[in-house]
């Protein structure tokens, strides 16, 4: 229980000196945490972002399908049998129509148009039938053949495959989510790098003291261990500071993120990081820190021996 | 304690420092290691504390085969071994008190223990009452005590010294030699390297005399 309590008094001892250590040299101290902070807070950001685009364009699982734009003269009454028609059509799950009343009801409440489609005779819009095609006939090529067939009838006018953008914003998102891990993973060695120089050049300024400890049979674990609450509180200091950064980045495009939404109907609200992203970012700075000052210090510190200290 | 079996010692810069170099040291004994700058006497010294392994020949300390001690167990064998240097390499950023409590930190000692350890240690080299002083603020001669506090805080059952008394004058030197005798005189074995003859002659101590590496004398002072 004793050593315990004195191996617990030891690393107290090491995190306290290493604390006063970085206090006593205020200065170097935040700058090297300003940069740790930045390298870490860039990728924290862009993971903020790509989750926002996300949640601010929705869920497009269940918007999958075909919208057919009916000719202007047919009538909502043949669109309701044309809606029958399809709706037994193979490989449809749901027909919906969209009249051409409905249709500009919508673009009225959203668009911010409505005093000039006052002014208009009639109602420029024609009638849609949005198509959501079943599970096992959503692929590319059986909705293509789908919109073919429905393209022949001679009441449509155009049909529209949903299919296309959804997949090239899913390409997009997923090229911008790999984006984030190469930056977060170069940004990362980045942060070794760092704090491993810093370190090191710690080490070289204490090398007396080193070489004392270890003459008076310090071991190596021992000596390198507050360069180790070094690294750790380097990082713990960075990780904080990295959030935030973000945090506050948050705050301050959350106005015009707003107004903007709202200048499109939207009740979107900017998000900003969430408690799993806090903690990731947190943790990559604890685990980079103590990385960069193991790496260093593996390399600075020799063993205790002949030859050495 | 301490036995020599045909050690030589050749630096990487092809000088040989020892050759085939014979003596036993008993446990409890006091032993000065003499002869001129170069011959041998901190080379001696360093093979003792580990500072270096022997080229050729069989290093024993403390029943221990210097050659075949993994790295690992270094700081453990030190822990035994008290060691004053000339340059006394006390940590000037810290008080006395921190200096010499550095032995009993590494060995995970608890503070209590340190306290009482640290005084005694300071009280037995005259010292007591300096715990908050600054290395800096002291003379020339009480530093180097400090550094025998250093070097005895962990009660070590072996004291080896290199020209403990290089920097110190006569009167010093006689009573940080002093010390050494008191040390002995309670059980610990000592070995001095130093070339001051009067010190050795007025000490009336066996003494092992080098020259170019290899004993030349091995026998009690007249």
């Amino acid at each position: 229980m004793a050593s315990l309590s004195n191996w617990a008094a030891r690393h107290g001892h090491a995190l306290v000196s290493s604390g006063g250590h970085l206090a006593r040299h205020g200065f170097a101290t935040t700058l090297t945490v300003i940069v740790m902070a930045l390298a870490l807070a860039l990728p924290l950001a862009l993971d903020v972002f790509v989750r926002n685009v996300r949640s601010a364009t929705g869920d497009f699982s269940g918007a999958l399908g075909l919208s057919v734009y009916l000719k202007p003269q047919v009538s909502e009454q043949t669109a309701r049998q044309l809606q029958q028609n399809l709706q037994g059509h193979a490989g449809v799950a749901q027909v919906t129509l969209i009249t051409a009343a409905q249709a500009l009801e919508q673009f009225r409440a959203q668009s911010g148009f409505g005093a000039a489609l006052d002014e208009l005779n009639e109602n420029p819009l024609p009638n849609v039938l949005a198509i959501l095609p079943t599970a096992d006939a959503s692929s590319p090529t059986q909705l293509e053949a789908l919109r073919r067939a429905v393209q022949a009838w001679p009441e449509v006018d155009a049909v529209q495959l949903d299919h296309d953008w959804v997949v090239r914003f899913d390409a997009w998102l997923e090229l911008l989510r790999l984006m984030l891990w190469i930056t977060a993973a170069l940004l990362g060695m980045g942060v070794i790098a760092v704090v491993g120089n810093t370190i090191r050049l710690e080490i070289n300024s204490r090398n007396a003291e080193i070489e004392v400890t270890q003459l008076v049979g310090g071991s190596r674990a021992f000596v390198r261990r507050p360069f180790l609450y070094t690294g750790v509180l380097y990082g713990l200091m960075a990780g904080t500071l990295g959030c935030g950064i973000v945090v506050a980045a948050r705050l301050v495009l959350s106005p015009s993120a707003a107004r903007l939404a709202a200048s499109y109907g939207s009740s979107f609200v900017l998000a900003g990081p969430d408690a799993r992203e806090l903690m990731v970012c947190l943790l990559a700075g604890v685990v980079l820190g103590w990385l960069g000052a193991a790496l260093a210090s593996a390399r600075a510190i020799a063993r205790s021996g002949p030859g050495g200290a | 304690m301490i036995r020599f079996e045909r050690v030589s010692k050749r630096y990487p810069n092809g000088r040989e420092a020892l050759s085939d170099l014979n003596f036993e040291i008993a446990d409890g004994e006091m032993v000065f290691l003499t002869g001129r700058s170069g011959a041998g006497k901190s080379s001696v010294l360093k093979l003792i504390a580990l500072l270096e392994r022997p080229t050729r020949g069989m290093v024993l300390v403390n029943g221990e085969n210097t050659a075949r001690l993994p790295l690992r167990r270094v700081p453990m064998f030190r822990r035994h071994i008290g060691i004053v240097l000339q340059e006394h390499r006390l940590l000037m950023d810290r008080p006395v008190f921190d200096n010499v409590a550095l032995p009993l930190i590494v060995a995970d000692t608890s503070f209590k223990e340190i306290d009482r350890r640290v005084r005694a240690a300071l009280d037995q080299v005259g010292l007591l009452g300096k715990e908050r002083v600054a290395p800096l603020e002291l003379s020339v001669g009480e530093q180097q005590r400090v550094g025998i506090a250093r070097a005895i805080v962990s009660k070590p059952p072996l004291l080896v010294a290199d020209e403990p008394t290089g920097n110190l004058d006569a009167t010093l030197a006689a009573e940080v030699m002093g010390l050494f005798q008191r040390f002995n005189e309670f059980g610990v074995t000592v070995v001095v390297a130093t070339h001051d003859q009067h010190l050795v002659e007025a000490s009336n101590r066996r003494q092992i005399m080098l020259d170019e590496g290899r004993v030349q004398l091995a026998a009690p002072a007249s």
